[in-house]
């Protein structure tokens, strides 16, 4: 708390404000200072991780093998309905907002947040909507069962829980709103002099075009929920055929925000990866400004391909094959940023601490789901794969070896500059092959099932699915309590670990966080950095 | 230390990664379950196979190449080798070239795409229609033609042996969970369409082995053809979730050479010869409605 004292803006109470943090829960519900409120969203997002992998534990449970063993059909909806919603706005989309408030102003030499009362709204609407979102299992007409999808007229059928369901996803959307828009004004703002847009960090790029994508995306999404409330309790015939509605344009505006949001889920992993590789390849990112613009190109992707999620429900020939095409283009932008990973290992020097493992795990890994997504873009072969486990497994692999092994990868790769300790190396590698392996024993057998012949979001099946389903099952158990491992790694980080980390921490770490104390203090540059050559991170792509 | 033969590096990564993919996409083949999509039995389900096959196998190529570079890449490029990073940041030709060629290899893959697409999607003239109407949840069948009309549900022994604790193991049911009461009988190489419908929530009609499935979709309908090759007994379940019993309302195709069809369906409009029809596999119409 020193290094910057020098520049007038720090009248007293700037000062009080800054060196007398109150302490105990009054610290976390009043702070607005982005390490805080970073922390608070990754806690709150690996909490609900567990909370929602129980809910996989129970449905993997259930399909261990052929016949009901363990629950209801109409419980099982549920689980399957909760954690979708809890794994997609509950953890992974809260966990990219934690790293973007950890690392955003540290990347760019920025003192805080542009916003910084607003983040801490943003972050503390969340545990009341899930709080929320949660209370539905308790009640008479139970929680949402018609998928996470929502589509009516089935989700119409729930009861009266279905309008805290509604409430919940509004308040979802109103914190992703606010957080994004404190995303793009920290980053348009709060640069430091010579951090120019093309020197950014690719993490700090993925993130930018990820706000613009959330901000664009989540006021539809709150559209379409509110139609479903006022048809469900106000009479209104939006979706209903029989009033004169659509059931099939919910699926419209749905997937118009559903699909640029697995792209919201997946971008920021991009750019963690992009900045972990060139680290321990200690070679400089393969082209980044190819690497902007294919994260760019993608986004802007994300919002012409929504209805190959409906090649089933009937669309024009002409239709179908426009999104056939779109679709398949996304495999281009998606294919540069593959081809530049592997540039950038290409002839580096590379040595494999963990969140290298992990990130080496997400290129090969979501690369497969690409590859799987890749088959799914053909719309006369998907009226097979639709609605089958082969989907199942595709949306699985870039979302959890792809989005999830990347948080992991960046919540080792940073763990040291946040609490100034080393992890134990031994237990994260453990942690990762682990975790590797299982994950794949869990949703590889799942493109078989699919193939095969077997629908998703059934809580039974005929026994010629029997085998592989149970040894989908054991990988998923195992992948479950492997999970344990991280939060013994981060617990023995943060309260145990003796070993002190460095500034640098990772010998070819580049960028300004790195330029910082380990832990970072409290508040970091209040004066802005000098920017120059030896500072900026692997953005540069000009000698 | 020791240069590598970057030969030998190479073609040991490309066999490992290979054996990787065989041990991943074949080997569990040998367990005797179907991996695989279905070939079917009809032109759509054929050329859909094999469209699946072509774009899986320019997947695999591609994999095999990038997982490979990768790799050698890893056992090469690395510090405990004493490798020094070289320091090259850009290539605007190798951008063009991984840019380029992928978007020629998805011109080659949207060839046939587009062609079996428009085969799927544009009805040649039909001999006969069928509509089916999905229900909460059973399935609904109305022969146009012929006045013939019947609910399917699932059968009653795979029915009572899926309740939770039931005590009936699933593997000494019959075709447990893809067996119902009264199956929808179809004569082979007829040319027939289907208009399907629902009449509560979205449901979504699939014979793996027509090569296709069509979303019910309540107040609407939407119109699916097939010409099926072969007689044979075909199964398939609902494939939309669509409430608490998705899981519970199969779909069982009788298809039955034309001759016999034509002599089902004179059975179906007139009951009382029943009996002089028995051969016939499908169940009598008596039944049809019990499960209501």
């Amino acid at each position: 708390m020193s290094m910057e004292t020098t520049l007038s803006h720090d009248t007293p109470a700037h000062d009080d404000h800054h060196h007398d943090k109150p302490r105990g829960l009054a610290r976390w519900l009043y702070t607005t200072n982005h390490k805080d409120i970073g922390t608070l969203y990754l806690v709150f997002s690996l909490l609900m991780f567990f909370v929602g992998g129980s809910m996989a534990m129970i449905i993997r449970a259930e399909l261990f093998m052929p016949g009901l063993q363990l629950v209801e059909p109409e419980f099982f909806n549920q689980m399957t309905t909760m954690h979708a919603l809890i794994m997609v706005f509950g953890a992974v989309m809260p966990a990219w907002v934690g790293f973007a408030n950890w690392m955003l102003p540290m990347m760019i030499g920025a003192p805080d947040m542009a916003l910084p009362r607003m983040n801490n709204w943003s972050f503390w609407i969340l545990p009341f909507a899930f709080a929320m979102l949660l209370s539905t299992l308790f009640m008479d007409s139970g929680g949402p069962a018609a998928g996470w999808t929502l589509y009516p007229p089935l989700s119409l059928q729930g009861g009266q829980s279905f309008a805290f369901v509604v409430f919940a996803v509004h308040m979802m959307g109103i914190s992703s709103i606010m957080g994004s828009i404190n995303v793009i004004a920290t980053i348009l703002n709060l640069r430091a002099p010579g951090m120019t847009l093309l020197r950014m960090p690719l993490f700090v790029w993925t993130w930018l075009i990820t706000a613009f994508l959330l901000i664009m995306v989540m006021p539809v999404l709150a559209g379409a929920v509110t139609m479903l409330l006022t048809d469900h309790f106000f009479g209104t015939s939006f979706f209903n055929a029989a009033g004169g509605g659509d059931p099939v344009m919910f699926q419209h505006i749905f997937w118009f925000f559903g699909h640029p949001e697995v792209y919201i889920m997946i971008l920021p992993a991009f750019g963690v990866v992009s900045e972990i590789i060139p680290t321990f390849a200690r070679k400089p990112l393969f082209g980044y400004s190819a690497m902007v613009y294919a994260t760019a190109s993608i986004a802007f992707l994300s919002f012409i391909v929504w209805a190959h999620h409906m090649f089933t429900v009937g669309m024009p020939l002409t239709g179908a094959l426009f999104f056939m095409y779109a679709t398949m283009l996304i495999a281009v932008p998606t294919g540069v940023k593959v081809f530049n990973w592997v540039s950038t290992m290409w002839k580096g020097s590379m040595t494999f601490e963990t969140p290298m493992l992990f990130a080496i795990a997400f290129v090969v890994l979501f690369t497969i789901g690409g590859l799987s997504g890749l088959m799914l873009a053909i719309a006369s072969v998907d009226l097979q794969y639709h609605d089958t486990y082969f989907v199942v497994a595709h949306f699985h692999y870039v979302l959890v070896p792809g989005s999830v092994f990347a948080l992991m990868a960046g919540a080792y790769y940073w763990l040291p500059k946040w609490t100034g300790h080393m992890y134990s190396e031994t237990w994260g590698k453990i942690h990762f092959w682990v975790s590797a392996i299982s994950v794949n024993i869990l949703f590889f057998p799942q493109h078989y099932l699919g193939l095969a012949g077997m629908p998703r979001r059934i809580p039974d099946y005929s026994t010629q699915f029997a085998d592989f389903n149970m040894i989908s099952s054991i990988g998923g158990f195992i992948f479950g309590a492997s999970q344990l491992i991280f939060v013994g790694v981060i617990v023995h980080c943060v309260y145990k670990s003796r070993q002190k980390a460095t500034d640098r921490v990772w010998e070819g770490a580049k960028g300004l966080e790195w330029t910082l104390p380990s832990p970072a203090p409290y508040h970091t540059f209040d004066t802005p950095p000098v920017i120059d050559e030896t500072t900026i991170a692997h953005a540069h792509s000009r000698h | 230390m020791k240069k590598p033969n970057m030969f030998i590096v190479v073609a040991a990564v490309v066999a490992a990664v290979m054996a990787a993919t065989w041990l991943l996409l074949a080997a569990p083949g040998y367990t005797g379950n179907e991996i695989n999509m279905t070939r079917g039995v009809t032109s759509q389900s054929t050329i859909n196979y094999s469209l699946h096959m072509t774009v899986l196998w320019i997947c695999i190529v591609i994999g095999i190449i990038v997982f490979s570079a990768m790799f050698v890449s890893i056992v090469l490029h690395r510090k405990s080798r004493g490798y020094n990073p070289a320091q090259f940041t850009h290539s605007t030709k190798a951008e063009i070239i991984w840019t380029v060629i992928p978007v020629l290899i998805l011109v080659v893959m949207a060839v046939p795409a587009t062609r079996a697409l428009v085969n799927m999607e544009v009805a040649p003239e039909t001999e006969m229609t069928v509509k089916i109407t999905g229900f909460q949840w059973r399935w609904k069948y109305e022969y146009v033609e012929d006045g013939i009309d019947f609910i399917s549900s699932l059968d009653p022994d795979s029915n009572a042996a899926r309740r939770l604790a039931s005590g009936t193991p699933p593997e000494e049911v019959d075709n447990y969970l893809l067996e119902v009461d009264k199956p929808l009988v179809l004569p082979a190489n007829t040319k027939i369409k289907f208009l399907i419908t629902a009449d509560d929530v979205i449901h979504s009609w699939w014979v793996p082995a027509l090569g296709w499935k069509r979303d019910a979709v309540p107040g609407f309908i939407n119109e699916a053809w097939t010409e099926i090759m072969e007689p044979g007994i075909y199964r398939g379940q609902c494939a939309e979730l669509c409430g608490r019993d998705h899981g519970f309302m199969p779909i069982v195709l009788h298809v039955l050479p034309r001759a016999e069809y034509d002599a089902w369906v004179l059975e179906q409009q007139n009951p009382e010869s029943v009996s002089r029809l028995a051969a016939s596999p499908a169940r009598p119409a008596a039944t049809a409605y019990e499960n209501e």
